[in-house]
């Protein structure tokens, strides 16, 4: 067998994956989408941008989707950092496994299970019969875009915990033996060193939450009580609801347009906040 | 193998839900994850014990799948009817007839008995997606036995493809104890309370038929209307209410026990179900009208299994085991041989079977309600606004 021969099998198993439930079904629905709804629901085959002039129909969960993706990724890496330095960094070695073990605990239980937690927890009377037992009167949380953000922080925290610390977990410490000794602060340390050096996991943990974010269905459906619509919400009516096969592919088509736009750019930020990183740390 | 474990992992979540909300789970709940499957309850194939021994296993092969709507039919029936011919009943839960037609239009379904509700049946005819019945397999099926206004639906130019299962209305549902121990009489009321001191406490289904119909209706139009005056009169009417609105579901249950929501409309089993455990949710229909529907038993075209497929549609024709699964389910019958066996508490209800006053101004949805696709797509901009 020749080292090309052995290398295309390999390769065959994720190719043949790839291409059966990946590369066919969107083009499917890219064909789909220059198509017409049929009478009774479905699509007709056509040539029409129809559906894409439509568009503007879905700009609110557009709209909401392109707002809480960003809000929900920034909040999960605000709460997610401290909690992966402490985990990598102060930790006492004998607790690490047992402390990375409870964070992955919630996902030993489904999501969905989860979230109807959070339905109870949200609700009249949960949190806001115990703020009102205080005193705060008249809060309401379930059913709005908050409870959705919370829904989402929740949902996503392990998947921004577990790349910054792996990161973290790697920082050579001498490295930052050395900027003390050379004088440098605690906090300067931490920007100097710590936080470029764990970039890479920061730039993991976002790409991975907002991407799934981005798709997120389940959790606006649940704690926004149908009124806080994603894109992820609105393909699901239109496939199951309206059965406008046309429309939802359409829809779909801008979704994955839209999102690769979105990485492409973050991408290149990235790599210009590497590039610069290099600069610095020259000097 | 891996799709029997997933089955399981469904049932189980499932049981735990409706133990853990006390069997709060509405018909044709729209959980929103039942679209994706998610709560496909799968029973007889999970249970060993359910699974047929050969030596049963004869004619009819040895399993049968239902695609039915949540809390719809009572388990020990299907334990009875696995004994007596070898097949065990799998069970496929659905949210709603749109989830259904889209199942059965997007190809094979692997079901072999299904429950429409009267306004698909024509569309399932036009799209060559049913099959029709040869009563000769059906013995326990009496035509004689039904009320026609809930059977006439499974006929299509002459022709049966369905039989009559259960019928029910859509009315509202209302907590009296907010509202000075009154309930509330119309749609019109409905809205215009939610929009003053009802707001952020009513809900309203996330199906377009009931949402829309129910806003139709306050205006005094009909249920079923596609006018597109009419139809802008009714966005503009939800469109205004919906930020006084505590929810867009279908799964209202929980909403109106746990006390975070007053309102909501309300489908009469449900309204039963309220009812019983809290006295002070009343259910009411509207006086401008409303739904009353009819769901039936059919086999979609594409079973391969149609010996089975009569063989259950059979067994739940039999008055005596539909007895039961009314008790169970709690839904009217139009068989009037099973009504008869029902009890007195049952007969006499006036949620299951309200005055012929009240249910003369209601409406049996129409097949072009549910393809309507302006309907559908004032629903989604409902929904997005």
């Amino acid at each position: 067998m020749t080292h090309r021969t052995r290398n295309w099998l390999l390769l065959a198993p994720a190719g043949t994956w790839f291409l059966v439930m990946l590369i066919i079904p969107l083009t499917v629905v890219f064909i789909f989408s220059f198509g017409e709804r049929a009478p009774s629901g479905g699509v007709v085959l056509a040539f029409t941008f129809e559906q894409y002039a439509n568009l503007p129909a879905r700009f609110a969960a557009f709209k909401n989707t392109m707002t809480l993706a960003p809000i929900g990724t920034l909040s999960a890496l605000l709460i997610a950092y401290p909690l992966a330095y402490f985990l990598a960094v102060k930790a006492d070695p004998k607790w690490k496994t047992i402390l990375l073990v409870l964070v992955i605990v919630p996902f030993w239980t489904s999501i969905l299970i989860r979230s109807y937690a959070w339905i109870f927890l949200l609700g009249g009377r949960g949190i806001p019969a115990l703020l009102d037992w205080v005193g705060i009167e008249g809060v309401r949380l379930i059913n709005t875009p908050f409870a959705v953000l919370m829904g989402i922080i929740y949902g996503y925290l392990p998947l921004m915990v577990f790349p910054i610390y792996v990161s973290l977990d790697k920082l050579d410490k001498r490295l930052l033996e050395a900027s003390s000794d050379l004088g440098a602060k605690p906090w300067r340390t931490f920007l100097q060193i710590t936080l470029p050096l764990s970039i890479p996991g920061i730039a993991t943990g976002c790409m991975l939450v907002f991407i799934l974010l981005m798709g997120e269905y389940l959790i606006p459906a649940l704690l926004g009580g149908g009124k806080v619509f994603f894109v992820g919400n609105a393909l699901v009516d239109l496939f199951l609801q309206s059965r406008n096969w046309a429309y939802g592919s359409a829809v779909a088509v801008t979704l994955v347009v839209v999102m690769l736009i979105t990485v492409t750019v973050y991408m290149r930020l990235l790599n210009r906040l590497g590039a610069s990183r290099e600069d610095v740390s020259i000097m | 193998m891996t799709k029997q474990i997933d089955y399981i992992s469904k049932k189980e979540f499932m049981e735990k839900l409706e133990s853990y909300r006390k069997g709060s789970i509405t018909r044709r709940h729209f959980l929103n994850v039942t679209g994706l499957g998610v709560a496909a309850a799968v029973m007889g194939s999970a249970v060993p014990g359910l699974r047929p021994s050969p030596a049963y296993a004869g004619d009819i092969g040895d399993r049968v799948v239902l695609a039915t709507w949540p809390n719809y039919h009572d388990p020990a029936n299907f334990e009875a009817f696995t004994e007596a011919t070898g097949a065990h009943v799998q069970v496929n839960v659905f949210g709603s007839n749109e989830e259904m037609l889209a199942k059965l239009q997007a190809g094979a379904t692997g079901w072999d008995v299904y429950v429409p509700t009267n306004y698909t049946i024509e569309d399932y005819v036009k799209e060559d997606l049913i099959e029709p019945l040869d009563t000769s397999q059906l013995p326990n099926y009496d035509a004689s036995a039904f009320d026609a206004r809930y059977a006439e639906a499974g006929s299509v130019d002459g022709k049966l493809y369905a039989v009559p299962k259960n019928w029910g209305s859509t009315g509202m549902a209302v907590n009296t104890a907010h509202n000075g121990g009154k309930p509330i009489s119309s749609w019109k009321e409905f809205f215009d309370i939610t929009k003053d001191k009802f707001s952020g406490r009513t809900m309203v289904h996330d199906y377009q038929l009931t949402t829309i119909g129910s806003a139709l209706n306050s205006f005094g139009y009909s249920f079923n209307s596609v006018d597109e005056a009419e139809l802008a009169d009714a966005e503009k009417l939800l469109i205004e209410v919906k930020p006084h609105l505590f929810a867009i579901t279908s799964d209202y249950q929980p909403g109106m026990r746990n006390g975070d929501a007053w309102l909501t409309i309300c489908w009469s089993g449900d309204g039963k179900q309220l009812n019983t455990d809290m006295p002070e949710i009343h259910y009411v229909l509207g006086a401008e009208g409303g739904e009353i529907w009819s769901d039936y038993y059919a086999i979609p075209k594409s079973s391969e299994r149609k010996a089975a497929a009569y063989a259950l549609i059979n067994f739940l024709m039999d008055p005596e085991v539909n007895t039961k699964e009314v008790l169970a389910h709690g839904y009217p019958t139009a068989d009037a041989r099973t009504y008869a066996m029902l009890p007195d508490s049952l007969r006499n209800d006036p949620i299951l079977f309200p005055a012929q006053e009240l249910l003369d101004p209601l409406e049996f949805g129409a097949a072009v309600t549910l393809t309507d696709p302006n309907r559908a797509e004032l629903m989604a901009r409902f929904k997005s606004a």
